[in-house]
């Protein structure tokens, strides 16, 4: 039942190889574009009722780049709130030293298993794969996410990891998974059946994993919003609770959360106030863990803050709106991508992260420019210049190919009105044995691809400007 | 009709449309100079360097940017019948202080000439016949058209516009886009074209001649009787 491009031991290909492979999946298709009318139709009827959505965006923008722009103060601010409240911090520059320490704190409360918060952070690092290593088992909770981990997937969709998937592919896949085979196929019974499935879980747990999506540099709170109060079981029940975060996700004040907490629901799921907030400071004597550790991780994002024109990425408040309005994602689906970060936000975000290179190079090139993104961001990221910018630095660090030829040819022919001119003419002689009727019968080289589907006029008999000159001639 | 006003119009016809469409630009001289206006086409110019600031060449882009600002330094309005070309040219021509005196405000989309700079929606068009409109990605986002070519296909005598669904959803055309990933470019042509043909209109209308080349180039492909106009063709008519 599973396309093989959502396997996680897929071959690792570019997004243009990965993007013709996923076409084929009508399934898949059919089922992202579902779920995408629907959540593109709920957000724009919630933005559209916030008269003030103008300047709660403007709000957002200023307070997430506040925080970009400040992370080296309010990174060891926060630190210093968290400790003070019973909290330990723990730095780490990549994914190996941030598992590392997962497993570490995991290991010395001597359990076997964690249940797991829904986290992209933790996916982006790999957590769960280094835990299971050290025979450590992760438990994800999230429905969508504990479906994917079930089937051996990789997550398809930043806030909806199973998007992917219609109701009867998931309801085979639990009856499956959980050994239930009378289970049936309405969301109510499919509920049940996780619920049950999970609760052993919760009750059982004596560590939970959990990302986050802010932490308040002011207070040392650190919170996470989800929708089916399976985070909340994560973040109370167990004894010790390990968060990791990415350094971009602190924000300066507790005032913060006003705007951001009105922005993220109407953009990610298109509600107007979130189901489940949890937000905790340190520990509590009273109530929920005892132990609490705030793993800090870098992993790439120091590398995109040195760069200016891209940063504004690390603004992202991960509510998925660009990816759900992308028309190349609603093509796609998400695993085209081959990153935890799939659509726009992550064609800017992935490359800065990892580097500029192997499949990354190409995400950049994942997209029309169309714009659908930009309008709806809720911090403002113009992520059509930032794919712009970032294509620039794939064409510098790379070795030119024959398109790359192409384009500096064609820039030189471009320089002047007299190159031009002649290349005009050059175009038109070259392309005689070619053209047919005005049309080109056959299209070389890097023009294959838009020959499949379009016809190509050649290069007029008469272009405008011999038009022109003709009639100034005969005026 | 006339334009009571001697305006002087510059004529940025485009790479694209100069070289593979001459008959846009013919059609946006036929549009401008019935209203009166002078228009001349300075034959310094080229291309205005959005292909090569969206491919990755951003010195290329530049150096084009400022060979554009340098050929229409001298005048008042420049008109191009492209809605993407124009949002470049705004965005970025002028850009770093490569245009002091101002070229790339000055430059205009034909619609919006029309309807916003002239104050003209009836340009005494007639068309016989249905069509319906596809509002390009950067005339919608990038300069914000909120209207001005759907107005003034309203005011064509005997044209009859049809409601595109989904009009606002990307063709799959943009630019290179299309070459090197042409299979998603094609994906989403599709289903732009079936909703075009379930308009029943026999003409598929836009503001940028680049989309069209992609749109029409699909319904040729696939045989089908819908054809691709540019506004100025129909308003020429």
């Amino acid at each position: 039942m599973s396309s093989a491009a959502a396997r996680r031991d897929a071959p690792r290909l570019p997004f243009e190889r990965a993007a013709a492979l996923a076409l084929e999946d009508e399934q898949t298709r059919a089922n992202v574009h579902r779920a995408t009318t629907t959540i593109r139709a709920r957000r724009a009827a919630v933005v559209g009722e916030t008269p003030d959505w103008a300047e709660l965006r403007a709000a957002g923008t200023a307070i997430r780049e506040r925080a970009v722009l400040r992370l080296d103060e309010l990174l060891v601010q926060l630190e210093a709130a968290v400790t003070a409240a019973g909290g330990v911090v723990h730095w780490a520059r990549d994914a190996t030293e941030a598992n590392a320490a997962v497993a570490h704190v995991v290991e010395r409360t001597g359990s076997r298993e964690v249940v797991k918060v829904k986290s992209l952070t933790t996916d982006e690092l790999g957590l769960n794969d280094a835990l299971l290593a050290r025979g450590i088992e992760p438990i994800e909770t999230d429905l969508a996410e504990r479906i994917v981990q079930l089937a051996g997937e990789r997550p398809s969709h930043l806030l909806v990891p199973s998007l992917h998937r219609g109701r009867p592919e998931i309801a085979e896949l639990l009856r499956e998974a959980l050994d239930e085979p009378g289970l049936a196929d309405d969301p109510e019974s499919l509920l049940a059946a996780a619920r049950r499935h999970l609760r052993e879980a919760f009750l059982r747990a004596r560590v939970a994993v959990s990302g986050a999506n802010f932490a308040v540099a002011e207070t040392g709170t650190v919170g996470v919003v989800e929708s089916e109060g399976n985070g909340r079981m994560c973040t109370t029940l167990p004894e010790t609770l390990v968060t990791v975060m990415g350094v971009e996700k602190v924000v300066e004040e507790w005032r913060d959360l006003g705007v951001l907490m009105q922005l993220l629901p109407r953009s990610a799921t298109g509600e107007r106030m979130n189901p489940y907030t949890s937000l905790w400071t340190g520990v509590a004597a009273t109530d929920g863990p005892s132990s609490f550790h705030l793993v800090l991780v870098d992993a790439g994002r120091t590398r995109a803050l040195a760069d200016p024109e891209g940063r504004p990425a690390l603004r992202c408040i991960r509510c998925s709106a660009c990816v759900n309005v992308c028309p190349v994602y609603r093509q796609t689906g998400g695993h085209a991508y081959d990153t935890v970060y799939a659509g726009p936000i992550g064609a800017i975000l992935q490359p800065q992260l990892s580097g500029e290179r192997g499949t990354s190079a190409s995400l950049p090139y994942a997209s029309t420019l169309c714009g659908a993104c930009a309008d709806v961001c809720p911090v403002g990221i113009d992520i059509p210049g930032i794919l712009v910018h970032e294509r620039a630095k794939v064409v510098r660090m790379s070795r030119p190919g024959l398109d790359g030829r192409a384009l500096r040819a064609l820039g030189r022919a471009f320089s002047s009105r007299e190159r031009y001119e002649r290349a005009q003419r050059t175009a038109r002689a070259l392309q005689r044995p070619l053209v047919k009727d005005g049309r080109f019968r056959w299209l070389p080289g890097p023009l294959a691809g838009w020959g499949r589907s379009r016809t190509l006029p050649g290069v007029a008999p008469q272009t405008f400007r011999e038009w022109w000159e003709e009639r100034e001639r005969g005026a | 009709m006339l334009y009571a006003r001697a305006v002087r119009v510059a004529l940025f016809v485009t790479c694209l449309a100069d070289t593979l469409q001459p008959s846009v630009g013919r059609a946006t001289v036929a549009v401008l100079e019935r209203l009166g206006l002078e228009v001349v086409f300075p034959r310094g110019q080229t291309c205005c360097g959005q292909l090569h600031l969206n491919a990755g060449y951003p010195d290329v882009a530049r150096a084009l940017g400022r060979g554009f600002v340098e050929v229409f330094a001298g005048f008042d309005a420049i008109v191009a019948p492209s809605g993407s070309c124009v949002a470049h040219v705004r965005a970025h021509a002028g850009a770093d202080g490569a245009d002091p005196e101002g070229v790339a405000g000055r430059t205009w989309e034909l619609s919006e000439f029309l309807v916003d700079r002239l104050g003209v929606v009836e340009v005494g068009s007639g068309y016989e016949g249905s069509l319906t409109y596809h509002p390009t990605c950067h005339s919608l986002r990038s300069l914000r058209l909120d209207g001005q070519p759907e107005s003034l296909l309203r005011a064509v005598s005997g044209l009859e516009l049809r409601p595109l669904p989904d009009a606002t959803e990307c063709c799959g055309f943009g630019g290179l886009f299309a070459v090197r990933n042409a299979d998603v470019s094609t994906a989403m042509l599709g289903d732009k074209l079936r909703s075009v043909e379930h308009t029943g209109a026999g003409a598929v209308c836009a503001c940028d001649a680049s989309c069209l080349l992609h749109i029409g180039g699909g319904l040729e492909r696939r045989g089908s009787p819908v054809r691709a106009v540019h506004l100025a063709e129909v308003l020429a008519s």
